[in-house]
């Protein structure tokens, strides 16, 4: 039995401990926005916040986030989030999508960390962020646009 | 390009569906009832099928026969429509057209599916011609009513005007529906044209970047079971006997069935289905499988492409003037396996129900998805439906002509019963589930006079064939598989004796359609090997190439140019520490020329800038035409510089997951400067021939930085 805030709520669920965070909010939950690229820390497809910070979901057990607060792409708010969220349709940066949650929650964490990153502190910060379709130029970009409209 | 010859319309509480016309025994299995909201089915005698349909919302929704998975078929046909209902772009959207052969099917094909890049060009005139005669129906509906005459009636972003009195889309399609639709709608000329040609922002960009886009993974029914199957480790492999006894000892593992692809365990959710699948105890029979190793695979191919193959084009004297030239230049490229990778695994959902049976995925090829799940399931084909789903990537994985997955989804129903299953293939079955690039190796040579007059050229090609053996089979003319091959022949440049030869091998390993398929090696052994020749001619690379070019080859050489200018080529390949390379390729008749800047980073080519000039015919949506390319190129590095599926001795994939299968990451993506060519020619596509040309720009620049030819791609592989 796991308890944690989810996007603000309370949520339990039954699960065996080892089950991957991301197969709860998945399987269980029904949060699909959060994807499954590799499961095993190398894609960031799975991204989310835990207590503030990105964390791949497919390889967070749940049985070690108990009195945790988990943010998902379904519950990411904020000025930095909506910066970046708009600078991604102004920008048409996804192709297929598959990638699209994690990198914008990467790209949130990002801001909310650094609110004027340097095309260093994207790399640094991004390389986590598998794109097959290869959309990083255009995420750099909207990183930066949404930083400008953020700073006003 | 076919025309819509007989069209219907379909009168309803939905508005008005402009479509083909079909007798109602077909609209049972047209699929398309699900696509007019309500239900509503209207006039019996006409089927509910359609590419457009005009609800009281004013909202346009276009059925979009092709597969979306990020190359922008959703917004850059539903252009088309707009462009010519003179339609707002903000009343647009899009959805998936339903496994429909007859409504739907690819003009360059004759099957629905997606492909080689014909999205756009099949559907050109197709998709106006929709939109045409939407327009004309909603403005006779008008005229009627205002009792004026419809030439005197304009439309301009979705309002139908005369004088004072104007009306919208969703106002007159009830009145619209009643009318006959017109046989042959004339549709605008270039000059007239409103939205294609501008970057209109992509219809499905919103729902991808907030988390609400639904692919087939994000699927779940009541009662659903999650299923993962063990495949064979070696390809060619059988089941020897299974022991499922601790697999189904864990915690939401219901049930293990043998199928024809493996092992499937049945599970109610993803994790149990994989653990569950760990704890498998397999033994598998190897008699038929491949057990060699990718180096031997190399030597054998070699050793084939020496005995010359068969000949896939002569030109001139051939090869023969090689042996007694003054000079002689020889390379052997080598391109390994390589894998799709597309974020989204291969996934599917299936519901056996007493009254059929209803598919979900990212089908790429309905027409040969549906069949195979009948098949399997002993059904008619009117007892399946297909979902086709918005797909997380695919680069041709998804393009199955023998349907694999969908027969290995129907295995899974077949052996588990009525209910509703999704089976999920993880990352580690995708990357060693083959379906790969083919191996390749291409065995050139060229002669060169005293005076550096090219007397022969010759390219030996040896690998496996995609079509044979397949369904397609049926269309290989004398044995030969032209997608092998392609892009080594036919080539823009006036070479005057050459011999383009093909050996085909064969192997249990599975080989597909990789993202541009025979070019992504031809592109670069060609260009590579262009590019040695030039050196040894004291030649310019684009001076070079444009001497070279053939007369007719204007898209060609226009796009060299363009590129060249771009970037400001001077002649000079090394600058400040960067290397400059250039190649040019066609691929689906869109010409790309690219020019890469690297540098040495550790002794690997990290790329900096790409300029990247495309002419792909009229520019629907600019935005989306970059994008491609952008991905291409990026796609394209990737693969060149990390990528390989190597077979270990004994015949097992070494490559399971990312960390052995290596992406490009942000960090390594260049700035890319793409300019697309005035063009008023039909349309052709993008989301392919953007990769062919980074490889040898980037080779080629290396080449002139470091003095290394790479010939063994990838560039890790090669000790670089
Ligand atoms: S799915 Fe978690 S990092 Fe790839
Ligand atoms: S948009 Fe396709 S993987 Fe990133």
């Amino acid at each position: 039995m796991a308890r944690f805030e989810l996007n603000g709520k309370e949520v339990t669920v039954d699960v065996p401990d080892d089950t991957p965070l991301l197969w709860v909010l998945r399987d269980e939950l029904k949060m699909t926005g959060t994807k499954f690229g590799c499961g095993v820390a190398q894609c960031g497809a799975c991204t989310v916040m835990l207590d503030g910070m990105t964390r791949r979901s497919c390889v967070t057990p749940i049985g070690t986030i108990d009195g945790s607060s988990v943010t998902t792409i379904e519950g990411i708010d904020g000025p930095e989030a909506q910066a970046v969220q708009a600078a991604w349709e102004n920008l048409d940066v996804p192709q297929c999508g598959w990638c699209q949650s994690g990198q914008v929650m990467s790209a949130t964490a990002l801001l909310l960390e650094i609110p004027k990153p340097s095309d260093e502190d994207i790399d640094n910060a991004m390389a986590g962020n598998i794109c097959r379709c290869a959309t990083y130029v255009r995420i750099r970009k909207a990183i930066h646009d949404a930083a400008d409209t953020l700073e006003g | 390009m076919t025309k819509m010859n007989r069209r219907g319309f379909l009168a309803s509480s939905a508005g008005l569906v402009i479509g083909l016309s079909l007798p109602i025994a077909a609209r049972a299995q047209s699929g398309a009832a699900a696509a007019l909201s309500g239900g509503a089915t209207g006039d019996a005698s006409f089927a509910p099928n359609a590419f457009v349909r005009v609800a009281p919302d004013d909202t346009v929704t276009v059925m979009i026969k092709h597969i979306e998975f990020g190359q922008g078929p959703y917004t850059g046909l539903s252009t088309l429509v707009a462009e010519e209902m003179d339609a707002d772009w903000s009343q647009m959207r899009a959805e998936a057209a339903p496994a429909n052969n007859a409504l739907y099917k690819n003009l360059a094909f004759g099957l629905q599916g997606t492909g080689g890049s014909t999205a756009m060009a099949n559907s050109y005139m197709q998709m106006r011609k929709a939109g045409a005669a939407a327009r004309a129906m909603l403005v006779a509906a008008a005229a009627a009513d205002w009792g004026v005459d419809a030439s005197e009636i304009t439309v301009s972003k979705g309002v139908v005007r005369h004088g004072d009195k104007t009306a919208s889309f969703g106002a007159l399609a009830n009145a619209a529906a009643q009318l006959t639709p017109p046989e042959d709608p004339p549709v605008k000329t270039a000059d007239q044209f409103v939205l294609i040609g501008t970057d209109l922002p992509k219809l499905d960009t919103a729902a991808k970047t907030n988390g609400t886009a639904t692919f087939t993974m994000d699927l779940y029914r009541d009662g659903m079971q999650t299923v993962t199957v063990a495949h064979p480790p070696n390809f060619g492999g059988t089941v020897a006997s299974f022991d499922a006894a601790e697999a189904l000892k864990l915690p939401g593992v219901s049930a293990v069935q043998q199928i024809p692809q493996g092992i499937a365990v049945y599970a109610a959710s993803t994790y149990a289905a994989i653990k569950g699948r760990n704890a498998l105890r397999i033994d598998w029979d190897d008699s038929n499988a491949e057990t060699r190793s990718s180096d031997e695979i190399y030597a054998a191919f070699s050793e084939i492409a020496a005995e010359g193959g068969k000949d896939a084009e002569l030109i001139g004297n051939g090869a023969t003037g090689i042996d007694g030239a003054a000079q002689i230049i020889e390379a052997e490229f080598r391109f390994p396996y390589l894998a799709h990778a597309p974020m989204e695994p291969l996934d599917g959902v299936i519901e056996l129900r007493e009254d059929g049976v209803e598919v979900w995925m990212g089908s790429q090829f309905p027409a040969l998805d549906l069949p195979a799940v009948a098949g399997v399931l002993g059904l008619d084909a009117s007892a399946v439906t297909v979902n086709v789903m918005l797909a997380g990537g695919s680069f041709g994985r998804r393009a199955q002509d023998t349907a694999h997955f969908a027969a290995e989804l129907a295995e899974v129903a077949k052996a588990g019963g009525p209910g509703t299953y999704k089976l999920v293939w993880t990352r580690e079955d995708d990357l060693a589930g083959g379906y790969y690039r083919p191996l390749t190796v291409h065995r050139m040579r060229a002669g060169l006079a005293e005076d550096g007059t090219l007397l022969g050229w010759e390219d030996v090609i040896a690998n496996q064939s995609i079509m044979a053996g397949g369904p397609m089979a049926q269309m290989m003319q004398d044995g030969m598989d032209p997608t092998a091959y392609e892009g080594a022949t036919k080539m823009p440049y006036d070479l005057r004796h050459a011999r383009i030869g093909w050996a085909q091998v064969d192997s249990p390993v599975s080989v597909l359609w990789w993202r541009s398929v025979g070019h992504s090696h031809t592109g670069y052994a060609t260009e590579v090997f262009l590019d040695m020749v030039l050196e040894a001619q004291g030649k310019d690379p684009v001076q070079g190439r444009l001497e070279l070019m053939k007369p007719e080859a204007g898209r060609d050489r226009a796009a060299l140019e363009k590129v060249a200018q771009m970037a400001g080529w001077d002649g000079t390949k090394v600058r400040d520490g960067k290397g400059y390379g250039v190649a040019l390729h066609e691929s689906f008749e869109t010409y790309v020329a690219q020019i890469a800047e690297v540098e040495d980073r550790g002794g690997m080519p990290h790329v900096t800038r790409v300029w990247c000039a495309v002419d792909c015919g009229v520019a629907v949506n600019p935005n989306v035409i970059r994008a491609q390319m952008e991905g291409g190129i990026g796609f394209g590095i990737g693969s060149v510089l990390f990528d390989e599926i190597t077979l270990a001795p004994g015949g097992t994939v070494m490559q399971s997951n990312f960390d052995t299968y290596r992406m490009l990451r942000i960090h390594e993506m260049p700035d890319v400067m793409v300019e697309i060519i005035a063009s008023d020619a039909d349309p052709t596509g993008v989301g392919e021939p953007g990769l062919p040309p980074i490889g040898p720009a980037i080779a080629n620049a290396w080449r002139a930085l470091s003095g290394t030819n790479v010939t063994t791609l990838p560039f890790a592989k090669a000790g670089v």
